[in-house]
């Protein structure tokens, strides 16, 4: 392909509604995240938070394809990926704060978001907790024929459990439609995946299922919109998993108090970079002419409010009352 | 010896002492070093954390990165691994970051190290020590607050250790190194910074030997780890209202000290049971069984237990602080089993 080809292919990638879904979703998400570090810090939300600034690429370019039937499992960085799974930033951000008003009443707290009406099946505090629960979501959709993908959300740390891979070899033997996309931030809390992992790369272990496996720039949310996107098809085709791995970092430390030593000091300065995800997506809007600096700020000026709104909104919000200690638990009992 | 230091410094010094002591003693875990692997860190012999709560810090500094391993993610191979290692000849010590992963664990807990002597004749001792922090109350949410020795003292063939106080831990935690037997030894998370008299030097405090916190003739509170302080907390206030509380802490659970538990009640004749865990098949269930059938005659009134209520932990703050024993819950159930109500705060 020449270069003009090649930037006409590039700009027809998204349609302007999704240029502009992608850009209000990873703000919002930074936005929140924002927030909740301030909310964290200041005591109106939680004790503790491991925020998703600068990995929203993934969570967005990913749900850029779900529908509401579609099922994600997520981690205990799950913020943006409830968010990008439709979540509504007030009950999210309520249930953060332990409120009655919070998408689980208050009983979840950060690890624990999760939204079944938007199919967000969870975030999990378990590492690698989500991974069989997916398996399940695409046997629940392969038996019902309901034509829904599964995306399983999991860290690189992840990637050493047993389940992750018990979870790829049975999606691969049963042709489950799952797509498991890992975000590689190189990190599981202090420890470094060039360590921890015998792998060169993540994707290298969907070889040994018989799956497909690609590693991409997690920081391009038109790579991962675009990767993930053929796995999706692929999935819901009935062809069975894949896995992707998208390589990206985390601004923060892995919770808000990590001094984060052991990253080196071009790592603690990514985020000032081109890599950085919403930075690279305005370039290349601004390059395609897909939204102008006006639209951009438009937007970004909306969020503002939103996300101020939504921490008023738990800040606001009551406890839930004491008898919810004892609700819950079974259906029946 | 009046140095007071927290339960975090006591454990990391008789971690410190036992490595010191036996070269065979190791330590892994996740991030129990923190940055290994990473050049800039490693070249200055720098741990990036020394573990999650602090508890091994400064350990692969001193016993280098041999001896002090950070895992992966993996805890079914990280305590499967310590199982081997103790098989054929190491003394490991393995960290769990919570002990809410038990269950990625529990067939090396339970299959694997609680049954290997005895399914293969008394031939293999399994000298291995499973850390792991537990308990609510600090907002962490279900997945990591739960409280989980109950379950674990029905397998025969672990030992199980609560320590109640900075002294208990480090002397407890050295005991439980030198043991020949898996022992799984659990943290209360709410003790970690609770500072207490701790001396400098080598000590055990023996595994199977529960000690009279505070001595009374009234009533007795059997308390388990942390609720050992707060039933303390409760027996202050009950002094003040005239009853006598004495404390028992069996500080281990498996083996349990049956005849310190039956003494005192011989001797009060009124037993309240304080354990974090859910009440079905709990400590507190145990212990109560145990002592009616051993001293029903000495009872002049039914046990009572206080238990966090039969629900996983609750992230909300309030609800969080309902679901855990409080020095009232105690101070209720006592004034059941003196039938005196006036002595419940109003
Ligand atoms: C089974 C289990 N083990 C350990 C932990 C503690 N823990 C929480 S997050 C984390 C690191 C996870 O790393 P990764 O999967 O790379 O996700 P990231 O935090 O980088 O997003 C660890 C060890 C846990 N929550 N669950
Ligand atoms: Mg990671």
């Amino acid at each position: 392909m020449s270069n003009t080809q090649t930037q006409q292919t590039q700009a027809n990638i998204l349609s302007a509604e999704k240029t502009r879904w992608i850009y209000r979703k990873m703000v919002e998400i930074r936005k929140f995240e924002e927030a909740v570090i301030k909310g964290t810090r200041n005591g109106s939300l939680g004790p503790f938070a491991h925020t998703s600034d600068g990995q929203e690429a993934v969570a967005v370019g990913t749900c850029a394809h779900l529908n509401e039937k579609d099922y994600i499992t997520s981690t205990h960085r799950g913020h943006g990926h409830s968010i990008a799974k439709g979540g509504d930033l007030n009950t999210l951000m309520a249930e953060m704060a332990g409120k009655a008003t919070g998408c689980d009443k208050g009983k979840g707290g950060s690890l624990h978001l999760a939204d079944l009406t938007k199919g967000n099946i969870g975030a999990n505090g378990v590492v690698g907790g989500g991974l069989p629960i997916a398996c399940g979501a695409g046997l629940t959709a392969k038996l019902t024929k309901s034509g829904a993908v599964t995306v399983a959300f999991f860290g690189d740390g992840a990637n050493n459990q047993g389940v992750f891979h018990e979870a790829l070899n049975l999606a691969a033997i049963w042709k489950l439609p799952v797509v498991f996309v890992c975000e590689n931030n190189k990190y599981g809390e202090y420890t470094w995946n060039g360590y921890a992992t015998a792998a060169t790369k993540i994707s290298d272990r969907a070889a040994g299922y018989n799956i497909p496996g690609k590693t991409i720039n997690g920081n391009d949310v038109v790579e991962v919109y675009q990767t993930v996107g053929e796995a999706i098809e692929r999935a819901r085709n009935g062809e069975g998993p894949s896995l992707i791995e998208c390589e990206t970092f985390r601004i923060q430390g892995h919770g808000i108090s990590d001094p984060q030593i052991y990253k080196t000091e071009e790592e603690k300065q990514l985020h000032l970079t081109d890599e950085e995800c919403i930075k690279k997506f305005k370039s290349y809007v601004t390059k395609h002419q897909l939204l102008s600096d006006k639209e951009m700020s438009e937007i970004d000026q909306s969020i503002e409010d939103t996300v101020e709104k939504a921490l008023q909104f738990a800040i606001n919000s009551p406890y839930p009352d004491a008898k919810e200690l004892y609700t819950d638990v079974y259906v029946s009992y | 010896m009046s140095r007071q230091i927290t339960t975090v410094q006591a454990l990391n010094e008789a971690i410190k002492l036992a490595m010191r002591a036996d070269e065979r003693v190791i330590v892994m875990g996740e991030d129990v070093v923190g940055g290994t692997g990473l050049p800039h860190l490693e070249e200055q012999n720098i741990e990036a954390v020394g573990g999650a709560f602090r508890v091994t810090k400064g350990c692969s500094v001193e016993f280098g990165r041999e001896r002090v391993l950070d895992t992966p993610i993996s805890e079914n191979t990280i305590v499967g691994t310590g199982v081997g290692a103790a098989i054929t000849g190491l003394r490991p010590i393995v960290e769990v970051m919570f002990n809410d992963f038990l269950g990625y664990c529990l067939d090396a807990v339970m299959n694997q190290a609680a049954k290997f002597r005895y399914m293969y004749g008394g031939k293999a001792n399994v000298p291995l020590v499973v850390r792991m922090p537990f308990g609510a109350g600090y907002g962490a949410g279900a997945q990591h607050s739960q409280t989980l020795y109950s379950m674990v003292t029905s397998v025969p063939g672990l030992k199980v250790v609560v320590p109640s106080s900075p002294y208990d831990a480090k002397g407890l935690l050295l005991a439980a190194v030198e043991d020949n037997d898996p022992v799984i030894f659990f943290e209360s998370i709410s003790l970690y910074g609770l500072k207490g008299e701790v001396p400098e030097g080598y000590y055990t405090i023996p595994l199977g030997k529960a000690e009279i916190k505070r001595a009374g003739s009234d009533v007795t509170i059997v308390a388990i780890g942390n609720m050992v302080q707060r039933a303390l907390q409760a027996a202050e206030q009950l002094a003040a209202k005239g009853i006598d509380a004495e404390v028992v802490d069996p500080r281990t659970l498996s083996p349990l000290d049956e005849d310190t538990i039956l003494a005192s009640v011989e001797k009060t004749n009124r037993l309240v049971i304080v354990d974090e865990s859910n009440p079905r098949c709990s400590a507190a269930a145990d212990i109560a069984a145990i002592v009616q059938e051993k001293a029903f005659d000495n009872l002049d009134a039914p046990i009572k237990r206080v238990n966090a209520p039969h629900t996983p932990v609750p992230f909300s703050k309030p609800l969080e602080d309902l679901y855990t024993p409080s020095a009232e819950n105690i101070i209720r159930a006592v004034a059941e089993v003196v039938n005196d109500e006036s002595i419940i705060p109003v």
